[in-house]
């Protein structure tokens, strides 16, 4: 993402820093530019919308209930009446920025451990794969629940009832998604390492850390920005779950995902309610995925465009 | 080799000794009540409530239900469920192979369409294909399991009306009939989970290809003369396979643990909904044999993938 | 006035000079109908009716197979184990009661030749005793013969602290003796107004073979392989069992009763949803039954149209009520929240109380989540008619609530919300996670919020809001927050047991870690005093008027505001004919089930 914000097109193409030549190469990749525009039009319209369309979320009018959309709810009514286009500009802020967040967390987590265990060669490799294989085993449903116990309270006490929920949510979903990242980023570095390129920075003195900054890092990113884009959508969702053990928002939250469970048993009778949540997530996963196949592509130190 | 296979295995033990005291500790420690139903029972005086958990140990000190869960498992007792008041071992046997048929064909399925879809997409990148792959692929995994099911229940067996949607273990025929039954049951399921797992496994395969496909070796080998599929086949599978056999090591001990959400939707008696069940009704026993095993899978597939990273490149050694 | 009435007709109906259907009709007039109408009259030395049979079919058997959706699948077969009504009505295919409850509330024999009654002597006046007698020639399903001493069996086996069973609170304090080989007589303590618990109904009442569990009393009890093979003498014999997934049966050939069963074999199908359980039997018809089918009304119409099946409704008392909190949640005195030293800072004032009642929107709740499945009601006590006031009523009127607020002195503050003394009005709104009764809350916080009351809504996994676990702040009867919604479910047709839980010597504290049944932690001395004596009362028109009393000192004080008066709702296939009561398990009068052909 740093390579979107920090260069811009016009400016000189004779001097080639490394960020320079990121951005150049992710540019070419059309579809990825179109995405992230996309997603900085999604990210606007949630933090503008409610300013200018100014129905409110809660506004409950049960004989105008699952009505199709029209001029006056554009995408239609849920069952109670309650404006889903209102619903879901307040409900994308949530979701967004949840399954970015989470995204964010679960890639960071995974990579650091993945990383330190595929290059330990002693006991901490070791240590950090039995973690590893705990919170793979660990079953979420009962951790959840004793998590809720230990930490609402908490949290809501610190950082308010919103804030507390959201660092409990990002936290517990991305704490428990960086299982897969650092089993990837593990066995890519067994590999890596061991190759010609990175034994001639060892030769040349390379200190560990550059060996894996410089070296190994870029070349094992592939599968971490994959797992990512697609931790996007899992956030998104998972967090529509939490919701139903009581650990995510109040359940008068209208996340995109919570919405798109509550419409699930009115699929045959409004269909637009699941739409347009689902359209949604939809349009986000792909914008995030694309701009994720924008990076790969840009970053990899072998490719020439 | 072999050496560090039996260290490994030497290992395993302490570790998976101290996963299971962590997961004992976290179910033991997780709020809820095996007996919550009763609670609104007005036939059912409180102290009745109390007097099961004290029967059922719930009121002993943790680690002391721990050591006693341990030796029990030692002398080969799983436990006994608090719910179905019957051993955990019976009840989890009932569902194994209900588990093993839908969600192991599942996987199978997703294999199945990712790796050809995934290497094809990542020959041809960008090419009208892999555009079409991958788009498929987003819708896949941006539609959880529980809006898919819904789904498919709708078209297939209520508009369309050519499948059942609840799955039975009863299936009333013999012989080929049987196996009919047993296949076009397990359809919908197979198709929602396989193809939701597919969706992210095709990217990585993806991924994973474009990764090697451009190596100089493979350039060098192109040079060679040697044809295209053989240098895909050959060359940049092999060492594209090492995310990939990642993947599957981390979804094989799925196989056992069941798909909660997809057996919920379709009725399946799976592990899976075994699990939630005990979990929402707090039958630690359960619980605990339940996800001790799957722990055990989890490490032995992690010890499968290490040993197959080696086979897949030789460069990496272990000590 | 009513007392004097209706004794002379209970007269006339002793005489003949009235009819039993005449004397049921004018009790409904004095809203006084349905199950216990006809206990009155057994009481009054009128012999109760035996609850009408519709049943059609002239042959046993005959009617394939029976597939029945529960969307929670039954986890054990021992009845007197059962942690849920999944496991009673499981339980009820194979095992059979003495009697039991007809959707009308009226007793029907099931293993008793006679309904005990003041006028043939069975049951003592001064309630102290009732005798049952045995039908003869009834066979388990092993071929041994059914006896007294089966009885006798069940009662010290569920009373045995050992066993560990769910029913002992019902055989604890009972006497159970066998006068001959089909004579039973169970004596009660104290006088007991409703006799008909012990032995009755698929709750408590199903009947273990002795010679099978002799062997398993007491802490053997999880030993009996009988466990989960059920021997019992009902219409089905045990096949399978696997928990929470699959129960079958087949036909019982030497069943007790004529022409019954109709169904050549049951199948009890666990797992899913309710709404998918809905589908499969009203829009696919895969199964012919679905149970316990709680699901918005909209959906249920649209499955309906041109549907392979249809809901059935029975009513029963169950009600869906909003409890509030007499003490305060958020003080802590001695390791206690909502600990009896405090007092609700806003509760404490009536006037916020009725305000809140009035912000209920029973009619939308109705129109937007139950509706046939609901009606709407002011009492908190709804069955069996006879009990049920007349007395109250409700009323939705947010303005009249905000003049209240107003006139008692609490002004809307700057941020909209009212406050006086510096106290908000600020509510944290707590129930078990539910689709419908999270959009009850929505619909609730929205009136209070147009009402310049603020509502926090929180909600908790049912097995953690239902749990008895000391240790979590998140259960029902801590009550850590201001306002909470559940139901409690009236599993007998009589509400001694149900109104019992909220005398003043039942509070919920630390010091009976959370076991008391009164959390609204509400202290009425009248309360207790007409609960108390209605439990020994033998006069019922006496006794009912007490309970009364009791429900409208209740709506006096506010301490429940009911939603609605939920109703069972099961799916059926179109050509079933089921007989569900809402007094009782689904299961209960399954030997009455056909298919019309």
């Amino acid at each position: 993402m740093a390579g979107l914000t920090l260069a811009s097109p016009s400016a000189e193409r004779r001097v080639y820093s490394p960020w320079r030549e990121t951005w150049r190469r992710y540019s070419r990749h059309k579809l990825a530019v179109v995405s992230a525009f996309l997603l900085l039009v999604l990210i606007f319209a949630v933090l503008v919308g409610p300013f200018i369309w100014r129905v409110k979320i809660d506004d409950i009018d049960i004989v105008a209930g699952l009505q199709g959309p029209s001029l006056a709810h554009p995408f239609g009514t849920d069952d109670l009446g309650q404006d889903i286009l209102a619903r879901m500009i307040y409900g994308g802020r949530i979701s967004l920025a949840v399954g970015l967040a989470a995204m964010l967390v679960s890639v960071f987590v995974g990579t650091l451990i993945g990383a330190l265990a595929g290059m330990s060669r002693g006991a901490l490799g070791h240590a950090l794969m039995w973690l590893t294989d705990l919170f793979l085993s660990l079953p979420q449903l009962p951790l959840l629940l004793l998590l809720i116990y230990l930490f609402r309270d908490g949290l809501k006490a610190a950082f308010g009832p919103e804030g507390g929920i959201f660092i409990l949510i990002v936290l517990v979903i991305g704490g428990l998604r960086w299982m897969p990242v650092a089993r990837l980023v593990r066995a890519q570095f067994l590999s890596i390492r061991e190759k010609e390129f990175v034994e001639a920075a060892r030769a040349l003195g390379a200190s560990p850390v550059r060996q894996v900054v410089r070296h190994i890092l870029p070349n094992a990113l592939g599968p971490v920005i994959i797992a990512g884009t697609i931790d996007v959508a899992a956030a998104i969702i998972a967090e529509s779950t939490l919701s139903f053990l009581g650990l995510g928002f109040p359940p008068d939250t209208p996340t995109w995902g919570r919405l798109l469970y509550d419409a699930k048993d009115f699929l045959d009778i409004g269909p637009h309610w699941a739409l347009f949540p689902g359209g949604a997530i939809f349009i986000a996963v792909v914008a995030i995925n694309f701009i994720g196949d924008g990076l790969r592509d840009a970053l990899d130190a072998r490719r020439v465009i | 080799m072999s050496q560090y296979v039996l260290r490994r295995l030497l290992i395993a033990i302490p570790s998976l000794l101290g996963i299971s005291a962590v997961l004992f500790f976290v179910l033991a420690l997780a709020p809820g009540d095996p007996f919550s139903e009763l609670a609104t029972n007005p036939n059912v005086p409180p102290e009745v409530q109390a007097a099961l958990r004290a029967k059922f140990g719930l009121d002993d000190p943790i680690y002391l239900r721990y050591v006693h869960w341990l030796n029990a498992m030692l002398h080969g007792d799983w436990g006994f469920s608090f719910v179905s008041r019957m051993d955990v071992d019976k009840l989890i046997l009932q569902r194994l192979p209900t588990t093993l048929y839908v969600i192991g064909s599942a996987q199978i399925l997703a294999l199945l369409i990712a790796i050809p879809v995934g290497v094809y997409a990542a020959t041809k990148p960008y090419s009208l294909f892999d555009q079409v792959a991958n788009t498929l692929a987003f819708v896949g995994f941006s539609l959880p399991t529980f809006f898919t099911g819904i789904l498919f229940i709708l078209i297939f067996s209520v508009t369309l009306d050519w499948l059942p949607f609840v799955y039975t273990t009863d299936v009333k025929a013999t012989g080929i009939h049987w196996v009919f039954e047993m296949i076009r049951q397990a359809i919908m399921p197979v198709a929602v989970l396989g193809l939701f797992q597919a969706a992210s496994m095709t990217r990585f395969v993806r991924s994973a290809m474009l990764d090697v496909i451009r190596l100089d070796y493979i350039t060098t080998a192109r040079a060679k003369g040697l044809g295209q599929a053989k240098v895909i086949v050959k060359h940049v599978m092999r060492n594209a396979m090492i995310p990939v056999v990642t993947l599957i090591a981390l979804q094989i001990p799925a196989v056992f643990g069941g798909a909660i959400v997809t057996e919920q939707i379709f009725r399946i008696p799976g592990i899976g909904s075994l699990l939630i069940s005990s979990i929402l009704s707090n039958d630690t026993p359960v619980v605990m044999a339940v996800t001790f095993v799957f722990a055990c899978l989890v490490v032995l597939f992690n010890l499968i993938a290490d040993i197959l990273y080696g086979w897949l490149d030789p460069r990496i050694s272990f000590r | 006035m009513l007392d004097k009435e209706m004794r002379s007709m209970i007269g006339d109906v002793k005489d003949g000079r009235m009819d039993r259907r005449a004397f049921i009709k004018r009790m409904a007039a004095v809203g006084l109908t349905a199950p216990l109408a006809n206990q009155i009259l057994a009481l009054g030395g009128v012999a109760m009716a035996e609850g009408a049979s519709t049943y059609k079919p002239t042959k046993r058997g005959g009617g394939g197979a029976l597939k029945l959706l529960w969307w929670q699948g039954p986890t054990l077969l021992n009845p007197h184990f059962a942690t849920g009504t999944k496991d009673q009505d499981g339980s009820r295919l194979f095992y059979e009661p003495l009697a039991c409850w007809d959707p009308d509330g009226n007793m029907k024999l099931v293993l008793a030749t006679e309904i005990p009654s003041i006028q043939n002597g069975l049951l003592a006046a001064d309630g102290k005793s009732v005798t049952w007698k045995l039908k003869p020639g009834v066979k388990w399903h092993d071929g041994k013969p059914f006896s007294a001493d089966d009885l006798v069996f069940t009662w010290q086996y569920a009373k045995d602290p050992a066993t560990a069973a769910i029913t002992i609170g019902v055989y604890r304090d009972i006497t159970v003796e066998k006068i001959d080989d089909l004579t039973v007589k169970i004596t009660f303590p104290k006088p007991t107004p409703f006799w008909a618990d012990a032995f009755v109904g698929a709750g408590a009442g199903q009947i273990l073979p002795k010679h099978l569990f002799a062997d398993y009393i007491g802490s053997k009890s999880r030993e009996a392989p009988t466990n989960l093979s059920p021997v019992g003498t009902g219409p089905y014999k045990f096949v399978e069992f696997k928990p929470g997934d699959l129960i079958r049966g087949v036909i019982n050939p030497d069943y007790h009763m004529q022409n019954r069963p109709y169904f050549d074999s049951v199948e009890m199908k666990g797992g899913g949803d309710a709404v998918s359980a809905a589908r499969a039997v009203i829009q696919t018809g895969e199964y012919d039954f679905g149970w316990n089918i709680q699901v918005e009304d909209d959906v249920l119409l649209r499955l309906e149209k041109g549907g392979k099946g249809k809901t059935v409704y029975a009513v029963g008392g169950d009600t869906e009520f909003i409890a509030l909190n007499f003490t305060d949640p958020n003080v802590e005195v001695d390791g206690e929240r909502s600990s009896m030293k405090t007092k609700h800072p806003l509760f404490s004032d009536p006037v916020v109380r009725k305000a809140l009642s009035l912000l209920v929107d029973r009619d939308s709740v109705k129109k937007a989540i139950y509706g046939r499945a609901g009606r709407t009601t002011a009492n908190f006590l709804n069955g069996p008619e006879k009990f049920v006031s007349k007395n109250t009523s409700w009323e939705f009127n947010i303005e009249k609530a905000a003049k209240m607020l107003d006139d008692a002195g609490w002004k809307p503050g700057a941020d909209g919300i009212r406050e006086k003394d510096g106290k908000k009005l600020k509510l944290l709104y707590q129930t078990a996670i539910n689709g419908p009764r999270q959009k009850t809350q929505a619909i609730v916080k929205q009136a209070c919020q147009k009402a310049g009351i603020d509502v926090e809504l929180k909600s908790v996994v049912a097995s953690v809001f239902f749990s008895s676990d000391v240790a979590n702040p998140d259960t029902y009867p801590k009550f850590y927050a201001d306002i909470e919604m559940f139901q409690i479910p009236l599993s007998q047709p009589d509400p001694s047991q149900h109104m019992r839980r909220y005398l003043s010597t039942a509070v919920a504290t630390k010091e009976n870690k959370w076991q008391g049944t009164n959390f609204p932690r509400w202290v009425n001395k009248d309360y207790d005093a007409a609960i108390n004596a209605a439990d020994t009362e033998m006069d019922p028109v006496k006794r009912a008027a007490l309970y009364i009393k009791a429900n409208d000192l209740m709506w006096e004080d506010t301490v429940f505001i009911p939603v609605m008066h939920r109703l069972k709702v099961e799916a059926a296939a179109n050509n079933l004919r089921p007989v569900i009561s809402g007094w009782a398990n689904e299961t209960d009068n399954l030997f009455d089930w056909y298919r019309e052909e």
